[in-house]
């Protein structure tokens, strides 16, 4: 299962005809079918690469990749600024009511996360807009969906309101509004069951529950998992119901979306959020950009870069790149930068955010586990000031201490003297590197132990 | 005798093979519907196999998430046999589409793949999964046909993370009459399999279903709580778990590969459970699976009833699917 990102395609694709000097049609040709099989691969609908790549060859028959000497970037370049723009702006507002409350109603397939979104929403609303939501129990048909609401609205101290199995789902949301009212709370998220599209009863359903309460906000929730049929699924929600936006979930997976791709060209609909983890705070806005990276298989780099911003100091990553070029890295450095990437979050989501890294062969025996780091951290600061600034100092009393003292195996000890050794090694390699093909390193932005 | 005759006739000369035929008929009907007559529309289409048609035909497939690896290779197949033979014209080309796709399925001498339960002893079937694919209402269908088949059934719930999912299997067990094994929300998962196992054993259990939280392939930690799970099981019980089975929700697309292949090395996946294959579902990733990972699908999930769990009968699925073509073409 092959899943090569579509750079590295181009490049292989391209590398057969360097030498050349120019661009043929027949070439331009071989890269479309190169995209094509790259967003049929990240799961985008057919129809959709079909009408995608006939644009994308028009533009790279123009000038703009003939007449350049780097086609490959070139066509990529233009990939990307097509999908982009065919994703739409950022668009991560949610209506407001001119009379409160706000209703919003979420629909979508079985499985796809509404519950749970439901959840993000309501937590997203408080914290970031500072509104009080009510969350609304309509889901009367799976078993303990309610059970489940419930216990994501004690988790974030969210009122949810509820009548039972027993009532129906449209007497059930004009009620919670009622009780919204009375409560004075002005968002009413209300959670429907998950159902087919193909299900005339149950599509019905939702559509007298939005007659009775016009909403303000149709959100339909998709698994970013779904293949061909995304399409189908959103085209047939959206005539039915015209649903305002989409939230896509189970991004944090290793899926490419390319379902939110075909969503977006299908429907027009915008897409609100995205649902990147299990926990209730990780729903987060939509970046077009970021998704066609990810799509292409590009990574999101950009997210990781922002995080990276976001918390390593400039400063310091400075004085840590001369330590670097200078061989004189200690485990006192060591320890500050390990710490630095731990405060951007765990590690397998960094991992998955980089280029290619699911597929690296020597990366998928690292263990991303946080505890792990945990461990390192003990090992090191059992050393002693001048242990950590001269790692040669270092002999089989020495590692005993220090595994007491951090309560590892000596065995681990031995393991991370050896792997910051290397480090250091390759470090020097690196440093006499500078200015050649990888001198546009980011500062301070190497992994340990990685 | 043609091809088609021949399928025809296999599934025409038992009732029973009828019976389970008709069901997937009606299961599949949408996908057998769309992918049919797209391909009977292609062959309206383009009269001459040329490179168009080809390109078409990869649509088609790929449209039913056959997998775009497993297409290539089938087209690039047709190419070499449409040269061999030397066809020019698309409708002779049919026959050797079908049957080329019916050759990643069937065989000759593969029979039905049944559920590995032992007939004197206890057997443990774990369910594992990503989110939202239908673990426990899979479990709930499942305990219901083994209770059906007169086996004394146990359920775990082992899914101690997500929200209401303890109350979900209970209110399943309820219904099927069966009881559940259960602890707090948020303890060890296999700390609760271990109990269930414990329980199983005394009060003479013959299947114990265990469930687990959903969980993304590429989320190192869980996988390896599901492999301690899993350990917890065969120390317990030597030979279990008798039956891994990895459930994939048949409107995903390209990533039930990639789960496929990361659930097995985290626990011995033996078989695949194929949900919600009724609605307009393709679940043309079946044979991308067996394909690529040769793991065999063993239940599907036709429906929301109770009884909507079927056992997987391949030669069934893949008639189910061509049937448009085998009727017009037979008669």
């Amino acid at each position: 299962m092959a899943f090569e990102g579509l750079a590295d395609r181009l490049q292989s694709t391209i590398k057969k005809m360097t030498g050349k000097g120019k661009v043929s049609e027949q070439d331009v040709k071989v890269m479309a079918r190169e995209v094509r099989l790259a967003l049929l691969e990240a799961d985008v609908n057919f129809k959709v690469v079909k009408e995608f790549v006939n644009k994308i060859r028009e533009r790279a028959v123009g000038s703009e990749v003939m007449e350049s000497l780097t086609p490959g970037q070139q066509v990529i370049k233009i990939v990307k600024e097509e999908l982009t723009a065919l994703m739409g702006g950022e668009q991560s507002k949610i209506a407001v009511a001119d009379r409160p409350p706000t209703v919003i109603m979420m629909i979508g397939l079985q499985g796809a996360g509404k519950t749970t979104t439901t959840g993000k929403l309501a937590n997203l609303l408080r914290k970031k807009h500072n509104r009080k939501p009510l969350l609304v129990a309509a889901d009367i048909y799976r078993p303990a969906a309610i059970d489940q609401l419930k216990t994501v609205g004690k988790q974030l101290n969210i009122p949810v309101f509820e009548k039972g199995t027993e009532a129906n789902p449209v007497d059930i949301a004009n009620e919670a509004i009622e009780y919204a009212k009375a409560e004075h709370l002005d968002y009413v998220i209300i959670d429907t069951a998950g159902r087919l599209h193909v299900d005339t009863d149950l599509m019905d359903e939702l559509n007298q529950i939005k007659t009775s309460v016009t909403p303000d906000e149709i959100f339909l929730v998709v698994d970013a998992m779904t293949g061909q049929d995304a399409v189908n699924v959103a085209e047939n929600f959206d005539q039915q119901l015209n649903v305002t936006g989409v939230v896509l979930t189970k991004l944090d997976g290793d899926t490419r979306g390319g379902a939110a791709l075909s969503i977006k060209a299908v429907t027009n609909k915008p897409i609100k959020f995205i649902g990147m983890g299990e926990k209730l705070d990780q729903l987060e806005d939509f970046h077009p950009e970021r998704m066609a990276s990810r799509i292409l298989g590009m990574g999101d780099v950009l997210t990781l870069i922002e995080k990276a911003e976001a918390t390593i100091d400039e400063k310091k990553a400075k004085e840590l790149e001369e330590k670097m070029r200078s061989a004189s890295f200690d485990f006192d450095d060591f320890l500050e930068q390990m710490e630095q990437v731990k405060s951007m979050g765990p590690l397998d989501e960094l991992l998955g955010m980089l280029p290619g890294a699911n597929k690296m062969k020597g990366l998928k025996n690292v263990q991303l586990d946080d505890k792990q780091l945990v461990h390192v951290e003990a090992i090191i600061k059992s050393m002693t000031k001048q242990e950590r600034q001269d790692p040669n100092l270092m002999n089989s009393s020495r590692k005993r201490r220090i595994a007491k003292g951090s309560g590892r195996p000596i065995a681990e000890v031995n393991r991370l003297i050896k792997q910051f050794n290397e480090m250091r090694k390759m470090m020097k390699q690196m440093s006499g590197m500078q200015g050649g093909k990888k001198g546009k390193r980011r500062k301070g932005f190497n992994f340990p132990m990685m | 005798m043609s091809f088609f005759k021949k399928l025809k006739e296999k599934f025409s000369s038992t009732s029973e093979n009828k019976q389970s035929s008709e069901k997937y008929q009606s299961g599949l009907e949408k996908t057998r519907q769309s992918f049919s007559s797209k391909l009977n529309d292609l062959m309206a289409r383009y009269r001459k196999v040329d490179e168009d048609f080809f390109e078409e035909l990869e649509e088609v497939l790929i449209s039913a998430d056959v997998g775009v690896n497993t297409v290539m290779e089938l087209v690039e197949e047709l190419e070499m046999e449409v040269k061999r033979q030397n066809i020019k014209e698309s409708d002779q080309l049919k026959e050797v589409i079908s049957e080329k796709l019916v050759a990643i399925y069937m065989d000759e001498n593969e029979s039905i793949p049944t559920l590995n339960i032992q007939e004197d002893e206890l057997s443990v079937i774990l369910f594992v999964g990503v989110n939202g694919v239908g673990k426990t209402t899979t479990i709930g269908k499942l305990a219901y046909k083994l209770k059906q088949e007169g086996k004394k059934v146990m359920l775990v719930a082992g899914d101690t993370f997500r929200a209401g999912a303890i109350e979900q299997l209970d209110v399943w067990g309820e219904r099927v009459g069966v009881e559940v094994i259960k602890q707090s929300s948020g303890s060890d998962p296999a700390a609760v399999v271990y109990d269930g196992i414990q329980a199983a054993k005394s009060r003479g259990a013959d299947v114990l279903i265990c469930d687990t939280a959903g969980r993304l392939q590429n989320k190192v930690n869980l996988m390896n709580e599901l492999s301690k799970v899993n350990r917890v099981i065969e120390r317990e019980i030597p030979g279990a778990p008798h039956e891994v089975l990895l459930v994939l929700d048949a409107t995903t697309g390209q990533n039930a590969l990639s789960q496929a292949k990361v659930f097995s090395e985290a626990t011995n996946v033996s078989g695949i459970v194929l949900t919600k294959l009724d609605g307009t579902a393709k679940g043309g990733i079946v044979l991308a699976i067996r394909k690529e990972l040769n793991i065999p699908v063993k239940l599907v999930g036709l429906g929301e009833q109770m009884t909507d769990l079927q056992v997987f009968d391949p030669n069934a699925f893949v008639y189910g699917l061509f049937s448009d073509l085998i009727d017009a073409e037979a008669d």
